[in-house]
């Protein structure tokens, strides 16, 4: 039963005979054919199922909807009785409500003797289309246009027939709009160049890649005998390749600025405790880390709620990532000011020793992390632009962060304090601020700024114990380019970088293109040793 | 200073332990248990530790117990070579077990073939090796990446080709290999797109978009993905992000196995494609009776099988039929007693040692299910022979490893000459 593709000769001639019998639709009685054909689902090979998928779109018995789409799903069962579609996964806590596939009335199947029915590739795919022909006269118009985008291009005699049957009845404009299209790529293929003229007139306007691969091949001589439609394909083509440009260079400052807001975010807390206190923090990667591992375990304790678990995150990854950062300055950093190089060391081991405690407390495995379902998949703006809702939300929240830490800075004591006392420490001591309480919050704040980063991160890339590692450089690379102590001068550089990156990438290829931006930020840093945006004044290095 | 003192102190504490039991036969274990390849070395160490003492309950070998001797070259490419070293001069180990990556075993190589030592590796590689003191239990290319591709040729009839892979050594000969094989199949230079990306690349925006813009010619598009690690993770999530599903652009994966996928969302990943020589899905009485010794041992229900993992039982259990065959552990004579050997894999074939130091393995093509593990949808009749100098490589072509007959790793057919390397 598991292994389909062992085969006895005798039981694959039997699954034969039956396609056949199925195929034959009206010569027996439909319920039958139908039943015989569910039957022989369990014990076929895929090769025998695509034949008995199609004899069952062929027939089009009502019941085989629901079946065809469980198979697609993979909520199709079978056991010694026949043939069960569950309503649900079997993998999900509660045990699915199942009905039998030939009546649809309510079953029993019992967890042992089970076997799911398995698909491949090639048989969703087929799936995928049989589906769509049931879906052609669906009520809903959009599940119509949906189900006609699907038949298109690889149209059939019966499919032609029912995209045809449907365009005359359907009562909406934008489906009968759809199958015209269908139909006209269909016609590109007409012998008669005066319709293959017209097809192209129907299509003109279209963006979509099935229109410009079909049409394509029309404005070559070696295929297309006929000039005005060489000339007419010509004129499509071109409209659609005028697009694409636009829309590729759309598309690459999206990614790019993408790519710039999660090193914006990355960098941004660090542009705190290195950029406003010149402390260099080499533990900054893991404090991102412990950021990314409290969503973890935020969705941990909220496994139903995996939306409020990601937004409940934040602030406690801000929390968790803050206390660990001022406990860091209070016990380690302080009695090391002015002494970057011990700085350096010290936060670096202190790094790998975060490293290590997060590998004995939540194993060396990457831990997985779900994003909700609002942050999944693409908003498809047109036929040749789309973007990723993730990246969306990314930008817009470092965006929000980078505002409210804007905010903090110029608006609240703290942040005068802090601006106090990176510009002059003595002066700021000599009018009573507590300089060492308040280096204590800054480096806090910078480190909380980390943590709610790790948060972005957690929907991008692995958690896991190396996650701090891969964000470090980067982040010490665009507080340097933007100029140290300047908040717009990191979002700028950020930004920035990102684009260059995602310029360079198509031409250069991943691994080369971030070969070029180093060498380009250190020619630029030979130039321009402080930055994009260099301190005015007295630097904060000062002290 | 004080690290070297502390290397000193381990080692001698190694060698008073070795001193009071000198009556056994000694199994060196070299994978690394910390650093990056922590992830998937760890669990071959334990494999290697379960192996011996399911071979001690037996009895042992020879009438001599095994005992273990475990190193952690920390994914360090010279210290695997330091390691090595250790385990063979001083420890005087009769066989090692180790590496994962393809630079940690060239690393070791001219160690073992210095001081005559012995190395089962376990590991998937991209070929053009074959060392006298080396038995390659992983798949050779034509044990993986080529019947992956011809499934997907055939069967999934594919026409365009992206090779994509991490920057490094396995993904650049294997998809030099793929290229040479796919042109040969008559498959035209522009719908082949080749593209590498640094170690734990995360950013995958524009490559998938590229992807996407390349499969959209109206001609069924593939990936055959050689990434490697922790970076298949945002890659797939990226794939689910921008609508592909495996149905219009299937990736088959030569690196992402049930241990991977044990760490992450499986979502975005189901339909697509791995090609491996085992998976744990696999219904064989001897499969469920290795799960359960794995999971007895490790004492955990959660944890999975792998196909690196198989390969280390098929080569204990080769070794261990040696040494029987041989009467001793003398690596010269247990090299000579290897060929010709045969044991039962897992997934109810056979595994047969062939005098080019590789075995012979089925090809299983496996669809990720939402569970993280493998639906089986493809499988070779019988097992496939590995072949250590791909034949699609015009300088390969003519270069044969026959350690039986020929005594030599790349004997070229043309000139009727050994070339004189040792390996």
């Amino acid at each position: 039963m598991n292994r389909p593709l062992l085969h006895s000769m005798h039981r694959c001639m039997a699954v034969w005979a039956l396609v056949l019998l199925a195929g034959l639709a009206h010569a027996a009685p439909p319920d039958a054919a139908y039943a015989e054909a569910v039957q022989a689902l369990p014990e076929a090979s895929f090769r025998e199922k695509a034949a008995l998928v199609a004899a069952l779109v062929t027939q089009g018995h009502p019941n085989a909807r629901p079946l065809l789409a469980a198979m697609l799903d993979n909520r199709l069962y079978a056991d010694d009785r026949g043939v069960f579609i569950a309503d649900a996964d079997t993998t999900a806590d509660a045990e699915p409500v199942w009905r039998d596939a030939l009546t649809l009335n309510p079953a029993d199947v019992s967890l042992g003797s089970r076997d799911r029915i398995r698909t491949n590739n090639s048989l969703r795919a087929a799936l995928k289309v049989g589906l769509a022909q049931f879906d052609l006269v669906d009520p809903d118009a959009k599940v119509r246009i949906a189900a006609v985008r699907e038949l298109s291009g690889d149209l059939d005699d019966d499919v032609l027939a029912l995209l045809r049957a449907q365009q005359a009845t359907d009562d909406a404009a934008a489906v009968r709009r759809e199958i015209d299209i269908a139909l006209a790529v269909y016609q590109l293929k007409d012998d008669d160049p005066a319709l293959r003229l017209a097809a192209i007139e129907v299509l003109d306007g279209e963006q979509r890649n099935l229109v410009y691969n079909r049409v394509k091949p029309l404005t070559d001589p070696a295929h297309e005998p006929d000039a005005a439609v060489r000339a007419a394909a010509s004129r499509v083509v071109a409209g659609i390749d005028g697009w694409r440009e636009i829309y590729g260079a759309l598309e690459t400052l999206f990614f790019g600025l993408s790519l710039g807001s999660v090193l914006v975010l990355a960098a941004i807390g660090l542009a705190i405790s290195f950029g406003v206190m010149g402390v260099i923090n080499m533990a900054h990667g893991e404090l991102i880390m412990l950021g990314a591992y409290t969503t973890y375990v935020m969705q941990l304790l909220l496994p139903n709620h995996i939306g409020l678990a990601l937004v409940l995150a934040v602030p406690a990854a801000f929390l968790v990532s803050g206390l660990v950062g001022v406990a860091i300055e209070r016990g380690i950093i302080r009695f090391l000011y002015g002494r970057p190089l011990e700085t350096l060391l010290a936060t670096f081991g202190l790094s790998l020793i975060l490293q290590q405690v997060v590998r004995s407390i939540f194993s060396p495995l990457n831990r997985s992390v779900t994003s909700p379902d609002w942050m999944q998949g693409l908003w498809q703006i047109n036929d040749l632009f789309s973007v990723t809702y993730n990246r969306l939300a990314i930008i817009l929240f470092m965006l929000v962060v980078f505002a409210l830490l804007l905010l903090v800075m110029n608006r609240t004591s703290l942040g005068l304090k802090v601006r106090a006392v990176s510009q002059n420490r003595a002066m700021a001591k000599a009018m009573g601020v507590r300089t060492a309480r308040v280096d204590a919050l800054t480096f806090g704040l910078g480190s909380g700024i980390a943590g709610i980063a790790g948060v972005a991160l957690s929907q991008l890339t692995n958690v896991g114990p190396n996650l701090g590692q891969a964000y470090i450089v980067d982040s010490f690379m665009v507080v340097v380019f933007g100029g140290v102590g300047n908040l717009w001068g990191t979002l700028i550089s950020g930004l920035s970088l990102g684009v260059l990156n995602k310029l360079l990438e198509p031409a250069a290829g991943a691994v080369m293109a971030k070969i070029l931006v180093l060498i380009g930020l250190i020619l630029f840093i030979q130039r321009r040793p402080k930055g994009l945006f260099p301190q005015k004044g007295r630097a904060a290095e000062g002290h | 200073m004080k690290l070297k003192s502390i290397l000193t102190a381990a080692a001698l504490g190694a060698a008073s332990v070795a001193a009071q039991a000198a009556d056994t036969i000694k199994v060196g274990v070299l994978h690394s248990l910390s650093g990056t390849m922590a992830i998937s070395e760890t669990t071959l160490k334990d494999t290697v530790l379960m192996l011996v003492e399911e071979q001690n309950k037996k009895g042992g070998l020879l009438g001599k117990k095994l005992e273990a001797v475990v190193v952690d070259p920390a994914s360090n490419w010279p210290l695997f070579a330091e390691r090595a070293r250790e385990l063979l001069a001083k420890d005087k180990v009769d066989v090692v077990f180790g590496c994962w990556t393809s630079v940690s075993r060239k690393s070791v190589l001219p160690v073992f073939e210095e001081l005559n030592g012995l190395l089962f590796y376990p590991v998937q590689y991209e070929g053009e090796e074959s060392s006298k003191n080396v038995i390659y239990t992983g798949a050779a290319p034509n044990q993986q990446a080529i019947p992956a591709v011809d499934y997907l040729m055939n069967d999934l009839e594919v026409e365009r080709w992206v090779l994509a892979g991490t920057d490094y050594v396995y993904p650049r000969t294997t998809n030099k290999i793929l290229e040479a094989y796919l042109k040969a199949k008559g498959v035209a230079a522009e719908d082949i797109m080749v593209n590498y990306t640094p170690f734990g690349h995360s950013d995958w925006q524009s490559i998938v978009s590229d992807i996407k813009a390349f499969g959209s010619a109206g001609k069924k598009t593939a990936v055959v993905s050689t990434i490697n690690g922790d970076a298949n993770v945002p890659f797939y999530k990226e794939l689910g992000n921008q609508k592909i599903s495996a149905e219009d652009i299937p990736v088959v994966a030569f690196s992402v196995g049930e241990e991977e996928l044990s760490g992450i969302d499986t979502g975005p990943l189901v339909g697509h494609l791995a090609a491996w020589n085992y998976f744990m899905s696999v219904d064989t009485p001897e499969n469920a009776a290795f799960i359960k010794q794995w999971q007895t041992f490790i004492k955990s229900q959660k944890r999975v099988t792998n196909d690196p993992m198989e390969a280390h039982y098929v080569g204990f259990n080769l070794w261990a039929q040696a040494v029987e065959k041989a009467g001793t552990t003398d690596v010269d004579k247990v090299l000579a007693a290897l060929p010709g050997l045969e044991t039962p894999n897992l997934t109810g074939g056979v595994a047969k040692m062939l005098p080019n130091h590789h075995i012979t393995k089925p090809v299983l093509i496996g669809e990720i299910t939402k569970n993280g593990q493998f639906d089986v949808v493809w499988e070779t009749d019988g097992t496939v022979p590995g072949d250590a100098w791909s034949d699609f490589l015009p300088a390969s072509k003519v270069i044969e490893a026959d350690w039986v007959d020929l005594k030599c790793g790349n004997y070229n057919t043309e000139t009727k000459e050994c070339s004189g390397q040792v390996y």
